[in-house]
Formats: C-alpha cells, sequence, structure tokens
C-alpha cells in the first residue's frame, strides 16, 4: 500500500473516531461556525472537543509547519485530509482570519520571534484575528489610508479609523495597515502593525447593511500605544504584506463562486420549484438563464481546480487571483439573483436575526464585488499586470 | 486528473505550434481564397507526415492512440491560424464511428487509411438548418440486396473532397426520437448520389447531398440496425469538443493580435489600449478565456476517459467556448476600428471561421439546451 493510501486509512479513522457526530453536518448558518478567540462562547460541548482535537494534531493548519503547532502535512495529504472530511461532512473545526490570512503573511514576513509568539495560538483557535485595512477614505485607493502611527521612542501612538473592518468587536488582535511616512509616496510609507483590541483607545461600533445586521465594524483608534516588537517587516514596507495579504483574502473571496459542496444546483432548485415539462424546466427563459450560468459555474470550478494544479505542477501564472475573485464574485451576485426569480414573490420576506433569507442572501453578496478589491480594481490589475495594456 | 498537460502533450503542442505557424500561415488562407481553393493537399500530406491524421486511431491499425487532449492542441494551433483541413471529420468523427461500429472486418479494411490521410471520409448528418441529429429522416428501406437510402443532406463539411461519407439513415421509427438509426458506409460515385458543394463565408465548400435510391450492401451498414446512437452521440461529443479546441485556438489568436493593437495604435497622443474602457472589456474577456481553456480541457480528459459525464461536459465546453468566441471577434473587429473592417486585414477572417466553427457539431443553444436536460432540468 502506498503511503498515501496509508495516510488516508488511518485518517479515516481518526475521523471516524474523534470527529463529534453533531459536527457532521452541513453548516447551515454563521452560528454553526467556530470562531475562537478569548470570548469564544462554545455552542456546545461537541464544538469545544472538535476544535481541541483537530488543534492537537495542528490540522486547523494542516500544512503548516509542526514547529509552530500546525499540522506539518504534505500538499497531497492536506488535500487527503480535505477528502476525507467532506466525505463525513465534517466541518472546519475552526474558521480563522489567522489561518486564512494573517499567518501566510507571517510565515513571509515576521521574525522568527514573532513567529514564534503569534503562530501557535492562531492555529489553536486562542487569539482571534481581524483586520485593519480600508479607512472611510481609502476604499479602492487603499493606499492613500491615513491611520497614523507616530514613533514614541519605545512606542507608537495609532491614531484614525478603518471601516468594514469584519468582526471588530469580537476580535482579540488587528493586522493593521498604518502610516508611518508622511512625506513619502503613498506606497512607501505605510507598515504593518499588531495589536491587542483589549488596549485602551480602540473601540467599535458594528455597521447595518442593507441586507441587515453584519459583521462589519467602524473602528477608532485613539491614542492607541503600540510596542515598537509588534510592527511586522520593515518600517515603510508594508504594502509589500497588505498586497501579498490582499492576494490571499482575494482567493478567499473568489471561492464564493463555487457551488457549495453537496448542495443541489440552481437548475434542479429551480425544477422543484416551479415544475419540468418534457425533461425541461416549465419556465424556458429562467432556464436559458440558468444553463448560461450554470455552464459559467462548472468552467469556473475547473479554472478553480486547473489554477492549483498548475501551481503543483509550477506552471502557474501566479495572477490568477484577480482574475478569480472577479469571476467569483459576480458569479455569486447572479446565482443570487436567480434564486430570487426561482422563488417570485415567495423569495421576497424578510426575516429575522438568526434566520437570513433568500432576500438578505441576496442584498448581502452585492458586497462581494465591492469588499476585497472591487470588480472595477480586479479588472485594472488583470489588464495592467496580465496583459501589460499601458498606464 | 490533473487539469495540466504532461510533458509529451506539451512536446506535440510545440511541434504543432511550429508545424503549423510555417505551413499553413494566415496568409495561406488568403492564397487559398483568392484562388477559389478550399484545401491544400500538401498541408494535407504534411499533417499525415505529422501523424495528426492517426492521433486517435488504435495502434494496431495504423495510429498513434496518442488521446483526445493531445489532438485538442492540435486543432488549438490549427485555429490560431485558420489552418483548413478536413481533419475533424475524417480523422476523429468519422474514424470514432468506425472504430466504435464497425466489426473487425471493417476496422482493419478502412481505420489504416484514415490514419495515413489516404482516405477522406466526410459525415452526412444534418438534414435541416439547425444542428438537430434525432431529427434524422433520410431512409434506409430494407430489402434483399441491402439498403435502398432516400433523402437528403445539408452542411456536409468536407463533403466536396471526401472519397467516403458515413450517412446517417433512419432504418426505424419516427424523425425526432434517437432510437432506429443507423450509419451506412457510402462511396461517393455511388449511383444515385449527387453531390453539390458551395463555399461558405469562411471559404470552406459545404456539401448538399442528394440520394435517389442509393444502393447499399447490408455489408457496408456499420454496427447493428437501428442502434447507432450511443455511438453517434460519441462521435457527435468528440466534434463538438474539437471545434471548441479549434475556437479556442482562433479567440486567443484574436484576442492576442487585439491587444498587440491597443498596446500599437495611437489616438488622441496616447496608444488606444491606456483607455480603461478599453482595458476593462480587453480584462474580462481575458477572464472568459481563461475559464474557456479550463472547460476545453476538462471535456478533452473526459473523452480520453469515457467518463460517464462525458456529454455534459462536452457541452458545457462546446457551449461556453461558442460564446466567448463571438465575444472575442466581436470585440476584435470593433478594437480594431475601420481597419478591422477591411479585407486587406487578416482580422475578418477570425470572425468568419468563428462563426462556422461555432455551429459545428451543434452551436450555443443546442449545447446549452442539452447541458440543462442532462442537468435534470
Amino acid at each position: 500500500m502506498s503511503d498515501a493510501d496509508t495516510f488516508r486509512q488511518e485518517t479515516r479513522a481518526w475521523l471516524e473516531e474523534n470527529c463529534p457526530a453533531s459536527m457532521r453536518r452541513a453548516v447551515k448558518s454563521d452560528k454553526d461556525q467556530c470562531w475562537g478567540g478569548r470570548n469564544w462562547v462554545f455552542e456546545s460541548e461537541d464544538q469545544k472537543i472538535w476544535l481541541e482535537r483537530m488543534a492537537e494534531r495542528g490540522w486547523t493548519a494542516p500544512q503548516w509547519p509542526v514547529e509552530y503547532g500546525g499540522g506539518g502535512l504534505s500538499r497531497q495529504e492536506a488535500k487527503i485530509l480535505q477528502e476525507e472530511m467532506a466525505s463525513i461532512v465534517a466541518r472546519r473545526p475552526l474558521e480563522s482570519f489567522g489561518i486564512d490570512m494573517l499567518g501566510p503573511a507571517l510565515f513571509k514576513f515576521a521574525s522568527e520571534e514573532q513567529k514564534q509568539r503569534f503562530i501557535p495560538p492562531i492555529v489553536r483557535g486562542e487569539i482571534r484575528w481581524c483586520q485593519g485595512y480600508s479607512e472611510p477614505n481609502a476604499g479602492s485607493d487603499l493606499a492613500s489610508l491615513q491611520t497614523r502611527a507616530d514613533d514614541q521612542g519605545d512606542h507608537y501612538l495609532v491614531n484614525g479609523s478603518k471601516i468594514w473592518t469584519s468582526y471588530a468587536d469580537k476580535s482579540d488582535w488587528i493586522f493593521c495597515l498604518v502610516r508611518t511616512d508622511f512625506d513619502a509616496p503613498k506606497h512607501q510609507g505605510i507598515s504593518f502593525l499588531l495589536f491587542d483590541m483589549a488596549s485602551p483607545g480602540v473601540s467599535t461600533n458594528p455597521i447595518k447593511l442593507i441586507s441587515g445586521n453584519s459583521p462589519f465594524c467602524e473602528t477608532v483608534f485613539e491614542n492607541v500605544r503600540v510596542p515598537k516588537e509588534n510592527l511586522v517587516g520593515e518600517l515603510n514596507k508594508g504594502w509589500d504584506i497588505a498586497k501579498y495579504l490582499l492576494t490571499h483574502e482575494r482567493q478567499m473571496i473568489g471561492g464564493f463562486g463555487l457551488s457549495r459542496a453537496g448542495s443541489k444546483s440552481t437548475g434542479r432548485t429551480a425544477a422543484q420549484v416551479i415544475g419540468t415539462s418534457d425533461g425541461r424546466l416549465a419556465d424556458g427563459g429562467l432556464r436559458a438563464d440558468i444553463a448560461a450560468f450554470e455552464i459559467d459555474e462548472m468552467a469556473f470550478a475547473l479554472t478553480v481546480e486547473r489554477v492549483v494544479d498548475e501551481a503543483k505542477a509550477g506552471q502557474g501564472t501566479g495572477a490568477a487571483s484577480s482574475v478569480l475573485k472577479l469571476y467569483g464574485t459576480e458569479l455569486n451576485k447572479l446565482r443570487n439573483e436567480l434564486l430570487m426569480s426561482i422563488g417570485g414573490s415567495g423569495a421576497l420576506p424578510w426575516g429575522s436575526e438568526e434566520n437570513a433569507t433568500l432576500a438578505q442572501h441576496w442584498l448581502r453578496s452585492k458586497g462581494n464585488s465591492i469588499e476585497g478589491g472591487s470588480s472595477e480594481i480586479q479588472l485594472n490589475i488583470i489588464a495592467k499586470r496580465i496583459l501589460g495594456l499601458p498606464a | 486528473m490533473a487539469l495540466v498537460l504532461n510533458e509529451e502533450q506539451q512536446m506535440l503542442r510545440d511541434s504543432a505550434k511550429s508545424f503549423i505557424q510555417e505551413s499553413s500561415p494566415v496568409s495561406l488562407l488568403r492564397e487559398l481564397r483568392d484562388r477559389g481553393e478550399e484545401w491544400s493537399p500538401e498541408l494535407w500530406g504534411g499533417m499525415a507526415d505529422m501523424g495528426w491524421t492517426g492521433i486517435a486511431i488504435p495502434e494496431e491499425h495504423g495510429g498513434l492512440e496518442f488521446g483526445y487532449v493531445g489532438a485538442g492542441l492540435v486543432f488549438e494551433e490549427c485555429g490560431r491560424t485558420l489552418a483548413s483541413s478536413p481533419l475533424l471529420s475524417s480523422s476523429f468523427v468519422c474514424s470514432a464511428l468506425i472504430a466504435e461500429l464497425g466489426d473487425d472486418e471493417q476496422k482493419a479494411a478502412l481505420l489504416p487509411a484514415i490514419a495515413s490521410g489516404e482516405t477522406i471520409w466526410a459525415l452526412a448528418l444534418s438534414e435541416t438548418d439547425r444542428f438537430d441529429p434525432a431529427a434524422t429522416a433520410l431512409t434506409a428501406a430494407a430489402d434483399d440486396e441491402g439498403y435502398l437510402l432516400s433523402g437528403n443532406k445539408l452542411h456536409v463539411a468536407d463533403g466536396a473532397i471526401a472519397n467516403k461519407l458515413i450517412v446517417v439513415a433512419r432504418t426505424d421509427a419516427e424523425p425526432g426520437t434517437e432510437s432506429g438509426l443507423s450509419v451506412f458506409i457510402v462511396d461517393r460515385d455511388a449511383k444515385g448520389l449527387s453531390i453539390a458543394a458551395s463555399p461558405n463565408l469562411d471559404t470552406r465548400l459545404v456539401a448538399k447531398l442528394q440520394f435517389d435510391s442509393v444502393r447499399v450492401a447490408a455489408a457496408d451498414r456499420l454496427g447493428d440496425a437501428g442502434a447507432a446512437w450511443r455511438a453517434l452521440e460519441r462521435a457527435l461529443d468528440i466534434g463538438a469538443v474539437l471545434s471548441a479546441a479549434e475556437l479556442l485556438g482562433i479567440s486567443q489568436e484574436a484576442f492576442e493580435r487585439t491587444l498587440g493593437y491597443l498596446r500599437e495604435r495611437k489616438q488622441f497622443g496616447v496608444p488606444v489600449g491606456s483607455f480603461q474602457a478599453l482595458q476593462h472589456r480587453a480584462a474580462q474577456l481575458f477572464c472568459e478565456l481563461e475559464l474557456c481553456r479550463s472547460a476545453v480541457l476538462k471535456a478533452l480528459q473526459a473523452i480520453d476517459a469515457n467518463a460517464p459525464e462525458r456529454s455534459r461536459l462536452a457541452s458545457m465546453a462546446k457551449a461556453k467556448m461558442a460564446r466567448t468566441a463571438k465575444l472575442a471577434v466581436n470585440e476584435a473587429v470593433q478594437m480594431h476600428g475601420g481597419i478591422g473592417m477591411t479585407d486587406e486585414f487578416d482580422i475578418g477572417f477570425f470572425m468568419k471561421r468563428a462563426a462556422a466553427a461555432s455551429q459545428e457539431y451543434g452551436d450555443y443553444y443546442y449545447h446549452a439546451d442539452r447541458f440543462g436536460r442532462l442537468g435534470g432540468y
């Protein structure tokens, strides 16, 4: 038996033994997901056990090195783990911006001391992170941000405000872009700081969206003291880290274009709601729109697959994240449009806080092509960086 | 299977590219058109020497058995220079029907001459302007000596130059049903068969075939009577996906030529490619082409693997590609401006060939409908 087969068998047995039954259901709402952190209240004992068992093996971050608490798995082993989890519908034990966004940047840019200090608590789900990027006057033009960090000898003094900070009110720490040089060109005066959201002078205020309550916050910093050792990378070189991290964020958001594993296709949903005649959806116009959408949805999923496979084979273009972000979010908007049309007047009710309705999901999806770099920004990036069109 | 090319496939692509750029640049198409000729027998001989005529044919019958991913790479390169040949009809669609339905004797007798490029075959299928294989009405009436074929065929690609035809005919059931179809081998010189060829917009000839009680021996039927649908569907999937691969090459080339023009052409004192209105459209098209590349590769792999979802993937690939090709050539002509409308400039050839290739083996609407049906709606 090959090593991979052995690993698969062992993983399957371990999951069978250790994944609680209630963690083997598809995630239905945000409440089903575990985000961890200092103030996390577990939904159930099972949720706690599942996180602890997975974190102990480092399988919350399967491919991170063992010396930082990660699972130390190869890409192939991580894929096997993912497949075995999917086959029993095991949910992710931990949702985490620390794992999906900050971690990769720390591995690339942080000092050894910083890695030892910050990475293991991310793997264990002990510290929940949020991202301080956008500002009220710096959206698509992110590099024009104005939040300042002034050098006070042994510490920085941070003043300013951030917007669209997801889960700022529930997070323990923030990774934050700040201006440390006001005289340099805008991309060259930015630094990357980490600090505790419990620091005096930090306040957060949730933002209500057209879809209702949201995880987004406005975050204000008034004379927040940040120790100098919390600077990641070189002073004034934070934009490089920001760009690197945005690439990861884009890939994550681009994943919205993929249909949820195991969920019914849009066409089958429509067939169930509207009915068919002679094997075809009874509404011909809607049917044509759905087919066009599903063709793109499938071609997009294959493109995500191809990008990963090419990267593995060392054939990658490396510029794919903008394509995936752009296309994935536009597809998700279209999926929601179609679901609204399929539902007709039945798709209009407004839900409660716990149970968001189709209408609310539809409204929320409008933000997909704005957050993480708008579709228009992605088109700019593709035109300039990939196609080499003149400025 | 990983969605990447292996080393052998990359080598094939590179050799295909250099051969086709050398032997069949777009200027060859222009010369042929200006001389009123459809194709170049020299080019065909060169393709046969390269082994392309036998890519999908089993080794035991003189082919390379290299598979359809490799074939797709060849068609993509042919698309880039609009190379015209009977490769698709003869070496891939007709050969697939013979390989699938023929008995050992028929295969041994027919396939080696296809693999060598010696015999050229065409598929006589369509009887209406819109692609609809189940609608076949041409009748094959059985009698003591075999069959008598009566009816008409339209839009037969390569029908003007083929030595041999595979004719889809109805031996049973009503037009519109998938059962009751049979396929026959017919010689182009058969008594009662008349062939009239005329050029399409892409300068390729298509033939109109009239069958007036054409005698066919029972031994020239491929496979069981009335049971050709499954094999036909597979052969048509192959045709659809390889024509999608050709469209990928056409679209990619039209796009790259357009990008070059956007960088060079100056108006208002700056390159027109610096205008955001054009940059965003180019970027959007780039994304569509990336999706097409994944779709075509997956569908080719599905044919090689004989995967159960082959037909749905084939329809996905052809539909996606047909729609994107239309966008690519429309944008190409528009972004080239006035010069794009002139016959002297090559970009119009891409628009013409894309329109024809999009119809071959089913257009966007045929395949989007089929994709929906196979998806349960």
